[in-house]
């Protein structure tokens, strides 16, 4: 028995051996997109708090929805209730694992539904720090991973990991993350430009479980570290299962919006 | 009337609960650069402007109730001083199918110079002379959402005149338009039952649209008059028509290429008009955040000069800023040009935020070379920079 065991063992670590640093990235990420499968939907608010370099903020509030697709990528709507200028403004997005986002945007004064180039994903989202590609459903396909140390953050055991945009049009040519190795959430993320320069860094406060399985950041603070700007996003009346329809996330639905 | 008044009583006084008001009133200038054709015209004029809506929902959002008002008062034009009820509607939806009962505004259409397709509801156009602001539609709307499309099915039982700016009005015709003086080729006038329908889909990149409407158009024609105190003017005179019209989007990486293409029949015409062009968006322009768009769009009216609309054989070119910053600050600039006879029409928008509740919002119109041959000739003296400060709550 115990022979067995060392052979397993030793089997085992030839295989973790054999595992390259690209294949061991790609698991992480499977993993992590494995553990948050099954959600059904979720409505949420949030709210974006934008400070610039001399400490002027500006605040921006939404109302989120979100509905899992099985074996493509989430449908999500986003209201816009703060600034009042754009109260009611809405954005449909479908999000896919590969080919572009389809997305709609509602402009309540014409009362006009834009389709609107959903790959111009590197620009930032309503004045903020975060770009639209940062807040959109993370498929596994679209990037390509490097796995590259084990560590520690605040004492919490984390994978490092490389990953690599699929997309041409993306802002950036590498993220470094910072994965819980517990519970396969990011901790951290930093975000590098085209030049390949540190451009922001993004740090998920305040993780909350629901449905006893599914953690959420309460707080997910985006530092721009260029230009000194930084943007606090905060999550609130997260509600899981609430019986939302594809129905809710049609280009019709988005002018019943108030 | 009536059965407004039932709509109200039936649900209106039911209604408990949180009432949701949002809007905006502001305060605009406008100043004109040269002497007006009209010496009964103004040089500079102000404005205040009060737009609120009303919104409740219950039933889990499946049912909803909108009220909303707009008004203005005008230092000067008397036309323009109006107040309307742009939205005065209950909607019920479920899954897959929505209804809407009372007064509302649709827009259907693809293209940014010119609105083609867009026939549901009457331009308020001593607003803007862009023609996006509108006049609230009385209507009674089913939507049926399917695999295959949505189809929207319209009564509307009651039409609305377009607006007109005033003897003291600036930008206007001369001679000027009565609309005391409109008249209708039905003798139910303005009574008389619309009917339209429309089907859109999307498949991959593109998006279709493809509508009928039967009615009382909402474009009129121009017929002179002689008024009693010997004044010339233009009395508008609204026909009965047929309209099918296709809009259609491609949405094809930073490209979009839009169509909107109608074909209408009256008893004095039969014409096909067509609008179209292309939307290109650079992101990140010059490693900033801000995003530029170029716009090129054809305007193309069979009727040529004979039609109701300026832009018969015309080209848009414009460009977008967006700097996507805190403020969202925004700059539109383009010029609609004739290539017949010459005729340019320059216009320059741009907005942003003050603070969080306040907007800001200038536009600048300018006729240059307008040619006699052209309906906007009339505007030649009439170029303006216009000034919005908007406080929203």
């Amino acid at each position: 028995m115990k022979k067995l065991l060392l052979v397993l063992l030793v089997f085992s670590a030839f295989s973790a051996m054999a595992e390259t640093p690209e294949e061991k990235g790609l698991a992480i990420a499977r993993e992590v997109d494995a553990r948050d499968t099954g959600w059904g939907d979720f409505r949420a608010s949030m709210s974006m708090l934008l400070k610039n370099r001399h400490g002027e903020e500006s605040l921006r509030q939404m109302r989120v929805k979100g509905l899992e697709v099985e074996n493509d990528g989430d449908k999500s709507l986003i209201v816009f209730d703060q600034p009042r200028d754009v109260k009611g403004t809405a954005l449909l997005t479908f999000s896919h694992k590969v080919k572009d986002d389809d997305q709609w945007l509602y402009l309540p004064a014409l009362k006009r539904v834009k389709r609107i180039a959903s790959r111009n994903k590197s620009g930032p989202f309503m004045g903020s720090e975060f770009a639209f590609e940062d807040l959109a459903s993370q498929e596994v396909e679209k990037y390509t991973y490097k796995f590259i140390r084990d560590d520690e953050l605040d004492g919490k055991p984390v994978f490092v990991m490389e990953r690599y945009p699929v997309s041409k049009y993306s802002g950036y040519t590498r993220q470094l993350a910072w994965i819980d190795r517990e519970r396969y959430i990011p901790l951290k993320i930093e975000f590098y430009d085209r030049k390949n320069a540190l451009l922001k860094v993004l740090v998920f406060r305040g993780y909350q479980q629901y449905l006893d399985k599914y953690w959420r950041a309460d707080e997910m603070f985006m530092d721009n570290k260029q230009t000194g700007k930084s943007t606090l996003l905060t999550w609130k009346d997260y509600q899981f299962r609430t019986g939302l329809k594809d129905s809710d996330f049609t280009r019709n639905s988005l002018k019943r919006i108030r | 009337m009536k059965w407004l008044t039932g709509l109200l009583l039936s649900l209106g006084f039911s209604l408990a609960g949180a009432w949701e008001l949002s809007g905006n009133a502001a305060i605009e200038g406008r100043g004109f650069f040269q002497d007006p054709l009209d010496s009964r015209q103004y040089d500079n004029d102000y404005s205040l402007s009060l737009d609120p809506e009303w919104a409740h929902e219950w039933d889990e959002g499946r049912q909803s109730f909108v009220l909303h008002l707009f008004g203005r008062l005008d230092r000067h034009d008397d036309e323009r001083s109006h107040w309307d009820v742009r939205e005065l509607q209950w909607i019920y939806a479920g899954d897959g199918w929505e209804t809407r009962l009372g007064i509302g505004k649709v827009y259907w259409g693809v293209t940014e110079a010119m609105h083609l397709v867009d026939i549901i509801n009457q331009t308020d156009l001593v607003e803007n002379i862009d023609g996006e602001q509108k006049l609230g539609q009385p209507m009674a709307k089913l939507s049926l959402e399917r695999d295959w499309g949505t189809l929207d099915f319209f009564l509307l039982p009651y039409f609305r005149e377009r607006t007109f700016p005033g003897v003291e009005g600036r930008p206007r015709t001369q001679p000027r338009i009565e609309p005391d003086q409109a008249f209708y080729e039905s003798s139910r006038e303005e009574r008389h039952l619309d009917f339209a329908a429309r089907w859109s889909h999307y498949i991959g990149e593109w998006d279709i649209g493809l509508s009928y409407f039967r009615g009382t158009g909402r474009d009129p024609l121009f017929v002179p008059r002689l008024l009693p105190g010997g004044e010339v003017v233009l009395a508008p005179y609204y026909e009965i028509i047929d309209q099918a019209s296709l809009d259609l989007q491609a949405t094809l990486g930073e490209w979009l290429w839009k169509l909107e293409v109608m074909y209408r029949d009256s008893s004095s015409d039969r014409f096909t008009a067509a609008t179209g062009g292309f939307e290109y968006t650079r992101v990140g322009m010059f490693d900033s955040e801000a995003d530029l768009g170029i716009v090129g769009e054809f305007m193309l009216d069979e009727r040529g000069d004979e039609a109701t609309t300026p832009f018969n054989h015309d080209l848009f070119a414009g460009l977008r800023w967006t700097a996507n910053d805190a403020q969202s600050l925004e700059i539109l600039f383009g010029a609609i040009v004739d290539w017949e006879n010459g005729s340019t029409l320059i216009n320059l928008e741009a907005s942003r935020r003050l603070g969080q509740d306040y907007r800001l919002n200038v536009q600048l119109r300018s006729w240059v070379n307008a040619d006699k041959n052209d309906l906007q000739y009339g505007f030649r003296q009439d170029s303006y920079l216009q000034v919005e400060l908007a406080r929203y709550f």
